[in-house]
């Protein structure tokens, strides 16, 4: 290497922070993203909180309507943004390898890189409630985006931290999709692929197509915010529609970008805890292919009062109560999972079962919005916040809830508290009902979304009362999983390589995993190739060779490495300067935060291999 | 026979509480959208909106059918399944493909019988019927956070006659109304006439409605606008077509002059105070012209709220009660941001922003009785 003129030799078996800083093991890395992400879930919970206190009754003033306006905006992107997606990529990160029997990603360098570039993102999000942060809503509806209308940096924050936390996404999806096609275990065929996987995989699909979308309008904003371009100005011919239909194209993948990864691990947790195959596999993999296929053709529905026209919406009508059909296929086929199964309530199980009791609630009534002639009664009211909250909630955030607690023992190489996780679950089931479902009552009653305050006599007072008592619940709910979770992280009893007799690889080995994850790879003969190993059906053992033809070599790992937290500390400081585009020390700041970048990713792409024996053969 | 005795009892155990738990929850879901509020969609009084409850109809009750359904196989299963031995292995069922075509065609036999009402009801709504009157014919304009109205000037086809945050419409006759806004993007709503439709700047839509009952019909903007989009309301007033003829005949003409000396003043410091410099008192303006930045005042004294539906000026009955109507305008002009946060007025108006300018306690009086005047 003597072409590397900054020749720094990678970190050899760093210790404390290093450890974690340099870090390219999936399954540190997944540990980084889902630590991030929870505290990240539970800033957006207090957001939420907030809100909920100011409409516990007509007229509060606990907040101001300035405020209140940050809240909603804020507490969208996080939960969104911030919180769902990143704990996907926590799990995709931890589970994805073991799932296939890998021993780390395809790029480890790169998934370094997507952790570090998004906390990037989280924190330049976050910190922006420094100085006012963003109230233009969550889907930043032109023209309220303009300088006109909103001069202070809140929305420049918004906007460049969605960038950067897009470059993050786009990392780990290129990352994951090649990781899946290419470093399955022998005889790991993409029909024997777990369905985590597999709806991980289409995720992956999803984003890398559904971000463009998003950085594409992103970047129309900018320029007309920085440069007075006209995208989105009507007074010189442009359009806000436009900002629309962009907006969604991204906005209705982004859906199912947050919910394919949560029925994937529900589709992991029933059959193990019911000790049966999930039923119809093929299927549920199909319907998962047809949502995401489908996802693309219905993003109109979030514009029904938008003035599109009788045909329009009759076309999106027919569109989104379709896409229906397949996602009703997957429930069923839950329902058949268990049907017949001998049934174990681990608190992983009350999650995924409670999932599909709020889920369906959730698309029955995302059919009543897809009525398109009443949604014009329902668009901005709070049942809108009813549907997507027993969607994103009662489904993504309790399938999450479910994967943390079923996923607990692999990662920790603990037991969690059974009885507290239990009652966490009944505790969390009862708040949602109690917070979320009478926003059904109310939003049909005529309470319009986004509104701080509202006056007495209108009727909204008494179920606005519940809603926001429904939230204390869900307080204690979660302090007692952080609890839980926190302490048995700590101080819980060993957990044993396999402590549900699941199906799937990741079981196969210890808990934690060792560094290098399979001793020797696995040969893959089956679907739940693993349970059917235990049960001897086929053969006993998980034959001993190596996939890569190593055997007799030492297990070699790519090393810790440097760089990838310094390219993504590079991002964080060039996009923090850009926000402030007004005075010549962020244009500065900009490019230093570019040079650092790209020393990062310089030395990253001439770091020496640091392995004497490997450096010689190549 | 035991097993099957006690698989007997559990069936029936679980439809009876399932049946009682969703007639009650049915029951809930029923009271909790009083129909007697203001704003409930559960209680039209125009054929649009109640065309857009009848498909509501059907998709509620679909959907509760399933709902109920679906949860009860769920319950059941859970309650069926439970593990009763350990080392137990059920039969490793891998699939039906028998009972998967099954709940995929019914679930899309159901959906594609729903679109039919749907779509059909989706025509109706963007098309007024052909006896719609010209005369029925009106503009509503979304401002940053108030709602513009105009007529066409039955005496003068060239001219529009402008009001503000209230509308009335002719009872039984089908109105017709161009949206528009000249800001950002409203929506205009009245839940129990007619579902929302988006006011987009320089994208013009339309909607149409009729109320079948006189009365005064509750509207709220309902697509996030800013700072104030909570405080964006407006008032349907339906009255029969000869009292809507005469009310647009006296909405043209300029308020009857007061000899109070107290209005006259009033009268000079809304012209030295600046206030013309965004509000008209002058009714009728060209067709097409551009609005000015706050509402037209020719008449507010005679409108049941002021500020947008924030403060009510009206008793029970609907007519104007001139105490609460000066104690409301000394509200709103003594510190207009309290009333609607983030308002123009507040950050615009030099009376407002430069101290040295700020109204005093008497030219306030001195307004409030002009302003309660204009009738």
């Amino acid at each position: 290497m003597s072409t590397f003129p900054i020749s720094i030799p990678r970190p050899v078996h760093p210790t404390g922070i290093w450890n974690w800083i340099t870090t390219i093991d999936h399954k540190r890395i997944g540990i980084l993203y889902g630590v991030t992400a929870f505290i990240m879930f539970l800033s957006g919970g207090i957001e939420a909180t907030l809100m909920r206190l100011q409409l516990a009754g007509p007229e509060l003033d606990i907040v101001s309507a300035a405020v209140y306006n940050q809240l909603f905006t804020m507490h969208g992107t996080t939960m969104i943004f911030l919180a769902v997606m990143p704990l996907s990529a926590a799990f995709f990160n931890f589970v994805i390898p073991l799932q296939i029997g890998a021993r780390d990603v395809a790029f480890p360098r790169l998934n370094a890189f997507s952790y570090w570039t998004f906390l990037g993102g989280a924190l330049m999000l976050k910190l922006s409630w420094i100085g006012g942060a963003t109230d233009a809503g969550w889907f930043g509806y032109a023209p309220l985006t303009s300088v006109a209308q909103n001069p202070g940096t809140g929305i420049d924050f918004w906007i460049i931290s969605l960038q950067v936390l897009g470059i993050a996404s786009l990392a780990a999806s290129f990352n994951f999709i090649v990781t899946i096609i290419n470093m399955r275990a022998p005889g790991m065929t993409m029909m024997r692929l777990p369905l985590f996987t597999w709806m991980s995989f289409l995720t992956a699909i999803l984003l890398v197509l559904a971000f463009p979308v998003i950085t594409v309008a992103l970047i129309e904003l900018t320029f007309d915010r920085y440069f007075m371009f006209n995208f989105f100005n009507v007074a010189n011919g442009g359009s806000v529609v436009l900002w629309q239909h962009l907006f969604w194209v991204f906005g209705h993948p982004e859906v199912y970008i947050l919910i394919l990864p949560a029925m994937g691990i529900v589709s992991e947790v029933l059959p193990v805890f019911s000790k049966k195959p999930l039923f119809g596999y093929k299927t549920v993999v199909l319907a998962g292919a047809i949502i995401a296929f489908m996802g693309w053709m219905v993003w109109s529905h979030h514009m029904f009062t938008v003035g599109l026209g009788a045909v329009a919406n009759a076309v999106f009508t027919v569109t989104t109560m379709l896409i229906a059909v397949p996602t009703g296929i997957k429930v069923f086929n839950w329902i058949g999972t268990i049907w017949g199964g001998s049934i174990r309530f681990n608190t992983p199980m009350l999650f995924s079962l409670g999932f599909i009791a709020m889920f369906l609630l959730g698309g029955i009534s995302g059919v009543m919005h897809a009525v398109s002639a009443h949604d014009a009664q329902q668009q901005d009211t709070y049942f809108v916040p009813a549907h997507i909250h027993y969607v994103l909630f009662g489904g993504a955030i309790m399938a999450i809830l479910s994967g943390i607690f079923y996923w607990f023992p692999k990662y920790s190489g603990k037991m969690y508290s059974e009885r507290q996780g239990k009652i966490s679950f009944w505790l969390i089931m009862l708040g949602q009902n109690v917070t979320f479902f009478p926003m059904h009552f109310v939003g049909l009653d005529g309470m319009p979304r986004r509104i701080y305050t509202y006056v007495e006599g209108m009727g909204w007072e008494f179920w606005n009362g519940v809603s926001t008592g429904g939230v204390f619940i869900l307080i204690i709910g979660f302090l007692l999983v952080v609890v839980n979770i926190g302490r048995h992280w700590k101080n819980g009893e060993p957990a044993p390589a396999d402590p549900w007799d699941a199906r799937t690889l990741e079981w196969s080995i210890p808990s934690p995993p060792p560094e290098y994850n399979f001793e020797k790879i696995p040969i893959v003969r089956s679907l739940d190739d693993w349970w059917e190993t235990k049960q001897g059906l086929d053969y006993k053992e998980v034959p001993a060779s190596g996939g890569s033809g190593n055997e007799g070599h030492e297990i070699h790992l790519p090393q810790p490495s440097y760089w990838p937290i310094v390219a993504a500390f590079g991002l964080f400081i060039a996009a923090y300067g850009v926000v402030f585009n007004d005075l010549l020390i962020p244009w500065a700041l900009a490019a230093v935060g570019l040079t650092i970048g790209f020393i990062g990713v310089y030395s990253w792409s001439l770091e020496p291999v640091n392995d004497p024996e490997e450096d010689s053969t190549n | 026979m035991h097993s099957s005795n006690t698989k007997l009892i559990r069936f029936n155990k679980i439809p009876k509480t399932a049946f009682l738990l969703s007639l009650a929850l049915l029951t809930l879901l029923l009271t909790a959208c009083y129909p007697d509020h203001n704003q409930s969609t559960f209680d039209p009084q125009g054929p649009v909106a109640l065309k857009q409850l009848e498909v509501f109809w059907w998709i509620l009750i679909g959907g509760f059918i399933v709902f109920v359904l679906v949860e009860a196989a769920l319950i059941y299963a859970i309650f069926k399944f439970r593990v009763k031995n350990e080392s137990d292995i059920p039969v490793q069922t891998q699939g039906n493909h028998k009972l998967e075509i099954i709940w995929t065609a019914i679930p899309a036999v159901l959906l594609i019988i729903l679109m039919v009402p749907t779509i059909q009801t989706l025509f109706y709504m963007y098309e007024a019927p052909k006896t719609t009157k010209p005369e029925h014919t009106l503009e509503a304009i979304g401002h940053q956070w108030w709602f513009e109205f105009r007529y066409p000037d039955p005496t003068n086809s060239e001219k529009e006659i402008v009001t503000a945050n209230e509308v009335y419409i002719p009872v039984g006759y089908p109105v017709a109304i161009n949206l528009e806004s000249v800001d950002v993007i409203h929506s205009f709503w009245v839940p129990k006439l007619a579902g929302k439709t988006d006011m987009v700047p320089s994208e013009g839509n339309f909607m149409w409605f009729q109320a079948d009952e006189p009365g005064e019909y509750y509207g709220q903007c309902a697509e996030y606008c800013g700072t104030s989009h909570a405080n964006m309301k407006f008032k349907v007033i339906a009255v029969p077509e000869p009292d809507f003829k005469s009310w647009l005949q006296a909405q043209s003409n300029p308020a009857l002059e007061s000899s109070d000396p107290l209005v006259q003043e009033g009268a000079g410091v809304f012209k030295s105070a600046g206030c013309t410099g965004c509000h008209s008192i002058k009714t009728v303006v060209n067709k097409g012209s551009k609005g000015r930045v706050g509402p037209n005042l020719a008449h507010v004294g005679s409108r049941r709220d002021l500020a947008a539906g924030m403060l009510r000026n009206s008793d029970e009955n609907g007519s104007v009660n001139d105490a609460l109507l000066q104690k409301n305008l000394r509200t709103w002009l003594e510190n207009p941001a309290e009333v609607k946060p983030g308002n123009l007025m507040s950050s615009g108006a030099q009376v407002y922003t430069n101290p040295d300018k700020k109204l005093t306690e008497e030219q306030i009086s001195q307004l409030v009785h002009y302003l309660s005047s204009l009738k």
